[in-house]
């Protein structure tokens, strides 16, 4: 079936097969590789991208549910000069990554957090991101990029 | 892992569905959250040949009270239901269990029509529904009928809906002011529960202790003559046949249900 999707405020359009799964969509069809294939069986949380504003699992979802919605990735964050959002960028500063292939996924999902509870407590975000593994970091600087993104003082 | 071939099919009215479903009988899908069908759908646990996704259908996403109680549409997610003010006023043990179902991004997929038809014995709606007396609307090609859900939940996974019919509506009776309390043990975050215990007033429901969601009887009736929580709760576990995995034995989660279900009417105690 044609499904078109609106991918970073781009229109994405394109025939695919009905089956189709909107993570290999977003990568293959759109070519957009920021969100990455974890466990594939919707635990990891590796595949997060944002329909209509909201977390889900791209993995979980086939492309034909998000036709004629909007869908933002990792690479839709960054603005159009290269300037970095303020989750990447606290991310960055407090070393809230270390292989990096949960940091997009943990990412998406934290917008979404934010988006529900702009001041989060350490513990609301563990909670929050109980759908995102992450087996490099242990967590703790995850919680402090997300707390530091939502303005807060970091306490650690 | 892909899902086998289907055709996907989309309705944005319970009349479309239902005619959806009328052409293709057995070899037709409802698809509404899809985090139950689809993750089956790609273990090729399930391979139906039309899936038809009712999420479109708006009609069914509300809450709403009335004389009778509260009326929740089928496609209402967790996130709608656990923010949802008039669930949280009227019913407030559904709106806190829906915010404990799975993670975030499954909370803002999941439906409770979904959660009720697929009729997992460990997930957590169906045993909380069943706790509050809730009766589901079902509507089919012979038109609308009424299910108890005391009546809907016959073995894991199997209910009384015809392969032609879509559940359109949960109706809960009004619990405004009735305690509640929900206990949820898992082995990890977003596990389903070894044992779950969903209580509402002198109410209990059990997750995860038979093949479908369970009252505790015994418990309820101990209450009704005048027993104590910590005496009523000792019972919990009576007529329960609860799943046996190496991590959890019977024995286990017999005594799971017993220590969860004092928790439960201990917070249930309290007036909301
Ligand atoms: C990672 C993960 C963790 C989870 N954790 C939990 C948990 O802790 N507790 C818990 O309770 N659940 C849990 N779930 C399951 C989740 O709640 C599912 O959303 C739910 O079981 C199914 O709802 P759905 O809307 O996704 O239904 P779908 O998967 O779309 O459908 C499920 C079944 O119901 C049928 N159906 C759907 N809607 C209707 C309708 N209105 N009328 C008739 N038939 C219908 C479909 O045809 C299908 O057979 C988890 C799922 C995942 C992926
Ligand atoms: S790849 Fe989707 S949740 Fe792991
Ligand atoms: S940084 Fe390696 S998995 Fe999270």
């Amino acid at each position: 079936m044609k499904v078109a999707i609106e991918v970073n405020g781009q229109t994405v359009a394109e025939e695919v097969e009905d089956r189709t799964l909107l993570v290999h969509y977003l990568r293959e069809t759109a070519g957009l590789t920021a969100t990455n294939i974890g466990c594939d069986t919707t635990s990891c949380g590796a595949c997060t991208v944002l329909l209509d504003g909201e977390s889900v699992k791209s993995c979980t979802m086939l492309a034909a549910q998000a036709d004629g919605h909007a869908i933002t990735t990792m690479e839709g964050l960054t603005a159009d000069d290269g300037e970095l959002h303020p989750l990447q960028r606290a991310f960055r500063e407090q070393h809230g990554l270390q292989c990096g292939f949960c940091t997009p996924g943990m990412i998406m999902a934290s917008v979404s957090l934010l988006d529900h509870n702009p001041k989060p407590t350490r513990q609301e975000v563990r909670d929050g991101l109980e759908g995102n593994l992450c087996r490099c970091t242990g967590y703790h600087n995850i919680v402090s990029a997300v707390v530091e993104a939502s303005g807060q003082e970091v306490d650690r | 892992m892909i899902p086998a071939q289907f055709s996907y099919r989309r309705a944005s009215t319970v009349d479309e569905a239902l005619s959806v479903l009328a052409e293709h009988g057995d070899d037709a899908k409802l698809l509404a959250g899809g985090h139950s069908l689809l993750p089956l759908m790609k273990l090729r646990l399930a391979a139906p040949e039309v899936l038809v996704d009712i999420a479109p259908i708006d009609e069914l996403r509300y809450v709403r009270a009335d004389d009778d109680g509260v009326a929740i549409g089928a496609m209402s997610r967790y996130h709608d239901l656990h923010r949802d003010t008039v669930l949280r006023e009227h019913a407030p043990l559904l709106a806190h269990v829906a915010g404990s179902v799975g993670d975030q991004q499954v909370r803002h997929r999941g439906t409770v029509g979904g959660s009720i038809v697929h009729a997992d014995p460990a997930a957590d709606l169906p045993a909380a529904i069943l706790a509050s007396d809730g009766v589901l609307v079902a509507r089919g090609p012979g038109g609308e009928r009424r299910v108890p859900a005391a009546e809907f939940f016959l073995g894991p996974f199997t209910t009384p809906l015809e392969p032609d019919e879509l559940v359109t509506e949960i109706r809960i009776p009004r619990q405004t002011g009735l305690g509640w309390g929900f206990e949820k043990f898992t082995r990890r975050a977003i596990d389903w529960a070894i044992v779950g215990v969903a209580a509402v007033g002198r109410s209990v429901g059990l997750i995860n202790m038979a093949g479908t969601p369970l009252r505790a009887r015994a418990t309820e009736e101990a209450l009704a003559n005048g027993a104590s929580v910590a005496e009523a709760a000792e019972l919990a576990a009576e007529d329960t046949n609860p799943p046996d995995e190496s991590h959890a034995p019977p024995d286990y989660r017999r005594h799971l249900a017993r220590v969860l279900t004092a928790r439960a009417l201990d917070k249930a105690a309290v007036p909301a």
